[in-house]
């Protein structure tokens, strides 16, 4: 039987990496999370607004980041692409730290898409008739989609939006593999320095048990609070 | 990048495969359909266990679905590593931990989908077949399962697009699928990383993305042959 020693792994050392790792693996799903969302409502608003060449550009982009594994999105940003991009902004982000800012914009892109795809079906949802009547107000394409259309799509994909999030928390652990020392990375490398593998995947996964505990838990009251001051 | 595609083209596609052991697309297929076919008969097990009413079953396999799903699919490869030869007390291949890992992961999603299936089948069907005097197992076995299974075709074969695409996670443990051999070319040739790389997303894309297409025109099918049987009864 193997005994089991969560103490020195909690203290000293280790738990400075520990709490680096999560911190960093909060700090990209945040980032990563924000730009995702932003940039999903303009996905979404470009892909209903009827322009052909808007929406197959959407199209492409959408299907690309559905059928490509997240890892190899990964690569393509990190490995792939310095290699398009000119010598000075190459260093500039190597000497920023550029297995974040891949690790971010592969992240985000790859979330942006999926949770477009929830608004879009949130949108779709709604009645044209609410479209047209903002129109016949006077509002253009943008504000009747800003101040119409997608505060209430967004209600109505609060809950495949908060699965898409829980989602990219977990997506964010494939930045280990190019480098970025989140959580996972952490602990794979606490296991190689000193063999508690057990202990350093338990704490691990403890973490992203309680990230997506908490996660959900935000969703439901979000969706509580929205009904209550909701459309329906 | 069609230079690429002439040079290891071979490589990409099966590996070393008549002279060495298979790998490349090949055995990226290879791991996604065992996962498939090892994970569905439990999925269907822990599907059928999420709708029953007996509290014992009901809630350590929903349980363990939420700790599945909680969990990143490369931490779970990282335990499956670590765990299984603990338990054989032997080692196993890095395809058969990348098989082993992927099936735990697809059980707790496809045991959803089976779920979902079977709560989709009208509470109606299993009150007249109960009160025909079918037992439990009989009524899931000749009437819901049926039913069910059918329904669910494309989002099991979603799950197996998921299952193609978590494949690439055997990277990490150095399982020669698709993506290490991508990895591999790339270190070859080291001056076209994103040639080799973009390649690399296409083939995925254009694999996934039919599949996706196979899907759409089963699910019309699935839907078309759905309404003829409930207005013939």
């Amino acid at each position: 039987m193997i005994s089991l020693d969560f103490a020195s792994l909690l203290q000293g050392k280790y738990a400075g990496w520990l709490i680096a790792g999560a911190l960093k693996t909060i700090l990209l799903f945040s980032v990563s999370w924000v730009i995702a969302f932003l940039l999903s409502l303009v996905i979404a608003a470009l892909r209903s607004c009827g322009v052909k060449l808007f929406q197959a550009l959407m199209f492409i982009f959408v299907g690309y980041h559905r059928n490509v594994p997240g890892l190899v999105q990964l690569f393509v940003w990190y490995f792939g692409i310095p290699q398009l991009l000119p010598q000075d902004s190459q260093s500039w982000i190597n000497a920023n730290g550029s297995e974040f800012i891949y690790g971010c914009i592969a992240l985000s892109l790859n979330a942006a898409a999926y949770m477009s795809e929830d608004i879009r079906s949130g949108i779709r949802s709604l009645p044209t008739a609410q479209f047209e009547a903002a129109r016949a107000l006077g509002l253009t394409y943008l504000s009747s989609m800003r101040k119409i259309i997608l505060p209430q799509a967004v209600r109505i994909a609060v809950p495949p939006l908060v699965n898409q999030t829980l989602g990219l928390l977990k997506s964010t652990s494939l930045a280990m593999i190019i480098g970025v020392a989140e959580m996972t990375y952490t602990s794979h490398q606490i296991e190689n320095e000193n063999f508690k593998t057990f202990e350093a995947f338990a704490i691990a996964s403890i973490f992203y048990w309680s990230c997506s505990f908490f996660l959900i838990a935000i969703g439901t009251a979000l969706s509580r609070y929205l009904r209550s001051t909701g459309v329906d | 990048m069609l230079q690429i595609l002439q040079d290891y083209g071979i490589l990409l596609l099966v590996g070393q495969f008549p002279d060495g052991p298979i790998g490349g697309l090949a055995l990226t297929l290879f791991i996604a359909i065992s996962g498939l076919l090892c994970s569905f008969p439990i999925a269907i097990l822990v599907g059928v266990a999420r709708t029953s009413q007996i509290k014992v079953i009901y809630y350590p396999v929903s349980a363990l679905v939420h700790a599945i799903r909680g969990l990143p699919a490369l931490l779970i490869i990282f335990w499956a590593y670590f765990i299984i030869p603990l338990v054989l007390g032997r080692t196993i291949s890095g395809i058969a931990t990348v098989i082993c890992a992927l099936v735990v992961y697809e059980i707790a999603f496809m045991g959803e989908v089976v779920r979902a299936g079977v709560e989709s089948i009208p509470k109606g069907q299993v009150e007249a077949a109960r009160s025909l005097g079918m037992s439990y197992f009989k009524t899931l076995h000749r009437i819901i399962l049926p039913q069910a299974l059918y329904q669910m075709i494309p989002s099991i074969l979603n799950q197996f697009i998921n299952l193609i695409k978590n494949t690439s996670l055997g990277y990490i443990i150095s399982v020669n699928e698709l993506t290490y051999s991508a990895y591999q070319v790339n270190s070859q040739l080291l001056i076209r990383p994103f040639e080799v790389y973009f390649l690399l997303a296409l083939i995925y894309f254009l694999l996934c993305w039919s599949l996706g297409l196979l899907i759409f025109q089963i699910e019309k099918r699935i839907k078309i042959h759905r309404q003829i049987s409930t207005r013939s009864i």
